[in-house]
């Protein structure tokens, strides 16, 4: 199917690929807009889409698990995993201190080695957004916002635009939001569509540039694969910068076949469309292991061209300390333990 | 920067393999009787690993005359005597999965990966399997007491060594026969080890000999008059000479042969696991594989999406070292299946299919071919009728399903093939219709011991594996 458009877009791969959040992307999707031209036409391209056999797309992901990643590679996975990360903290009880220690600790992860690289990015609730702008000024590190009501996304569209709007106006640099799960369940693409849309305008600033936005679809709610696969191209085709597994709130979260999936589905997208999306596995990333697994698929599904910050990020808070630990046993040979490292 | 994996070698440390080793007959380890030996080497390296005694038709008599001493009591035992024997043996397995996973990949050349997830553990579970049947034969749908055979001989290739052994060996002594089995020429280290193992579980001498040598020796083992059954896995060729060569007697026989499957993918086929099943169905174990789907049978409408594709993925299998537990595909068996291979690819591009291959290094010595595949095929192309037995896959399209049912069964072999649709009716249709023996659906290359396998047509008769494997090693 997806070659298929490939073909019938073909005036339009043959140009170089560009990155979804620039100025060109927008000509891109309006090439596919006859697909998204009418709820019924939607849905005919989205269930016209590949199925996913569940056995075997769990059966990739394992296998691809297998790869032993040792000494320089190791070395090098552990160092571009902290550069991916969104250091996240989203608790009813977060203050402005502990976003500050958030943002330090982004800033210089590692208290005892300066040559840890920073973070990618913060990533609060919109009322913190303001607190962690100020805190990381002159860093180079983003500032991500949820929006959208998250996690449950259960308001009206214009609260949640307003809620887009006030973490934009705060400075936030990333937008994550959750898309209307029971929208897409219930069939009601075109809406989901839209949705997206309408918080993507929501995202841009006076000044004519945009904060970048991340669609989280909630995988442990969308059940199955194939959901995961339309909802991937939906997202997409909506204008969506990333695309991100999960809240971190529910009991299914990031796993690697979910996350294996969306792999394809951005490569699926950037061959038919032209247009570079990147992806974000988000809860239940903890270790430096995982993290590893997760970098071995994208290099081995996606390649060079998605292993930056720009195209791959881990949505996490305890993942941070463990590469912090798995470095510092690489740099002194032994292994130190969580008093060494910061706990936040 | 790119994400280059560094070499992560397993350590050989774990197999001590010794500078040689004698034949197994009657529990001990001893010389051929004329002092013949040959040498077993390391596909990837050309190394020679170890020397082998070359068994002669003295050492073959010796090994049945002591195969037929414990038989008597062996079969007498109480079923559940003998399995306990076989779960010794599969924990046993177990235990040194790791030594006999790096020794496999030494003498094979097939990657670790492979050795350590697919064949160690299936080796292992077979044997748990069938020890489960032995004090149960009487409910296995063959009358209230069924008997064993008594003696079998069995000849095994060099694909799978250590799994064709279990596959030979567990369900024949769960039935109460006693063995003698002889590895192939160019693998026999596993089957070696394998009988230090039943010394370790106590086996009774002489209920497993294990003879080396070539296929003189298969021929001295297949040939002798006091052998009651003869197994072998191999080629159609010498399978065909077997079969001639026992004609007349009343040796029972089970030959599981070549084979030559098609894998097929609709248009409605979940493309990506498709791919993967494609790349699984003939580039597992380097394609040397009786059941390997080396004939992709493609619909019109999804080709060039199924090609692209698959070509994607090849280019991200690696290649090289097998001991590297980050290897794909590992090093071709022997000089001599690598010309094998070399000269069919040589005459599909002679004969006018389009040959590609993704560019990947080759280490310089031993026995190495890339991944290869070829479009543009057709019905009477060599390489579409013959087993290339490689890495080597062609490709050729279809319209309709009755087209691909056509296409797939016209062939001399019949051991598997594969469907790869979202609609689960066609799934039933085609496995109607599709003359194989094994047919998977939506995968490729899966093995259980609980399942039965065996070929139609030229790939050979008899089962093994399941309920079904016990038929061929008991007297109904």
């Amino acid at each position: 199917m997806t070659g298929r458009y490939a073909r019938r877009y073909a005036h339009v791969v043959t140009m170089p690929t560009v990155p979804a959040f620039g100025p060109e992307a927008a000509a891109r999707l309006a090439t596919m807009a006859d697909v998204t031209a009418s709820d019924t036409a939607l849905r005919r391209f989205l269930h016209g889409l590949p199925g996913v056999d569940a056995v075997g797309l769990e059966a990739r992901a394992a296998t691809l698990g297998t790869r032993s990643i040792k000494t320089t590679a190791k070395s090098y996975a552990i160092d571009l995993a902290i550069s991916m990360i969104d250091l996240t903290t989203l608790e009813g009880a977060d203050t402005p201190g502990k976003v500050r220690a958030l943002c330090a600790k982004g800033i210089h992860p590692d208290p005892t080695d300066r040559t840890a690289p920073k973070v990618a990015a913060i990533c609060v609730y919109p009322d913190m957004v303001k607190t962690a702008k100020e805190a990381l000024r002159g860093s180079g590190i983003n500032v991500a916002s949820v929006a959208t009501a998250f996690p449950a996304g259960r308001t009206a569209l214009p609260v949640k635009l307003a809620d887009t709007a006030d973490a934009v106006a705060a400075g936030a640099d990333e937008i994550d939001m959750v898309i209307d799960r029971g929208a897409f369940l219930t069939g009601r693409y075109l809406q989901v569509f839209e949705e997206i849309r309408a918080v993507k305008t929501a995202c841009q600033r006076p000044d004519g540039s945009a904060a970048h936005l991340k669609v989280i679809f909630e995988n442990g709610e969308l059940a199955t694969y194939d959901n995961i696969r339309r909802c991937s191209w939906l997202a997409m085709l909506a204008g969506a910068d990333f695309i991100k597994t999960s809240t971190g709130k529910v009991a299914v979260n990031a796993t690697p076949p979910n996350t294996l999936l969306m792999l394809e589905a951005v490569r699926d997208f950037r061959d038919a469309v032209g247009v570079q999306v990147g992806v974000k596995p988000a809860g239940g990333i903890r270790t430096t292991k995982d993290a590893i697994k997760y970098l071995v698929m994208v290099n081995e599904t996606l390649g060079e061209e998605w292993l930056s910050p720009h195209w791959f990020r881990f949505g996490a808070s305890s993942l941070l300390n463990d590469l912090l630990m798995q470095r510092q046993k690489l740099s002194t040979g032994r292994y130190s333990g969580p008093d060494y490292v910061t706990v936040d | 920067m790119a994400f280059e994996y560094a070499p992560a070698p397993e350590s050989r440390a774990v197999v001590d393999i010794a500078p040689s080793y004698g034949l197994f007959i009657d529990g001990q380890f001893s010389e051929a009787a004329d002092g013949k030996v040959f040498k077993t080497v390391s596909p990837s390296s050309e190394e020679v690993l170890s020397e082998v005694a070359q068994a002669g038709a003295e050492d073959v008599d010796r090994a049945v005359k002591a195969a037929r001493k414990a038989f008597e009591k062996w079969s007498a035992l109480p079923g559940a005597e003998r399995a306990k024997y076989l779960f010794r043996i599969a924990r046993i397995v177990q235990e040194r999965s790791r030594e006999l996973a790096v020794l496999e990949s030494l003498d094979n050349g097939k990657p670790i990966r492979e050795t350590r997830d697919t064949d160690l553990p299936l080796v292992a579970a077979h044997f748990f399997y069938y020890a489960g049947w032995a004090d149960k034969l009487g409910h296995a749908g063959y009358g209230a007491d069924p008997r064993p055979l008594g003696v079998a001989g069995q000849v095994i290739p060099w694909n799978f060594p250590l799994l064709m052994l279990a596959w030979k060996i567990a369900p024949a002594l769960a039935a109460g026969n006693t063995v003698v089995l002889k590895p192939a020429e160019t693998t026999p280290l596993s089957a070696l080890f394998f009988a230090d193992i039943c010394r370790q579980a106590g086996l009774p001498k002489g209920v497993v000999n294990i003879i080396t040598g070539d296929g003189a020796t298969g021929a001295a083992l297949v040939e002798h008059p006091d052998i009651n059954k003869v197994a072998f896995t191999g080629s159609t060729e010498v399978g065909k000479a077997i079969a001639r060569s026992i004609a007349g007697t009343d040796k029972k026989i089970t030959l599981e042969l070549g084979g030559k499957a098609a894998n097929i993918v609709f248009d409605d086929a979940p493309v990506d696991q498709a791919v993967e099943g494609i790349v699984n169905g003939i580039f597992f174990n380097q394609g040397h594989v009786c059941c390997a789907g080396s004939r992709l049978l493609v619909q019109e409408s999804v080709a060039e999406e199924v090609l692209d594709a698959l070509k994607r993925r090849m280019q991200t299998l690696r290649v090289g070292d097998p001991l590297d537990k980050n290897t794909d595909i590992g090093a071709i068996n022997s000089a001599e299946q690598l010309a094998r291979i070399t000269e069919l690819t040589e005459a599909g591009e002679a004969e006018g299919a389009d040959r590609w291959a993704p560019a990947c290094d080759l280490p310089s010595a031993g026995y190495w071919f890339r991944p290869t595949l070829f479009t543009n095929v057709t019905q009477a192309h060599r390489i579409a009728r013959e087993e290339i037995f490689g890495p080597v896959l062609s490709v050729l399209t279809f319209r309709t399903p009755a087209e691909a049912v056509e296409k797939a069964n016209n062939t001399q072999y019949g051991l598997s093939a594969g469907i790869w649709t979202e609609k689960g009716s066609r799934i039933l249709w085609m496995a109607n219709q599709l003359r194989a023996g094994v047919v998977w659906a939506n995968t490729f290359n899966k093995f259980d011991p609980t399942s039965p396998f065996g070929g139609y047509k030229e790939s050979g008769f008899g089962r093994e594996g399941g309920r079904h494997g016990l038929e061929a090693y008991l007297d109904v």
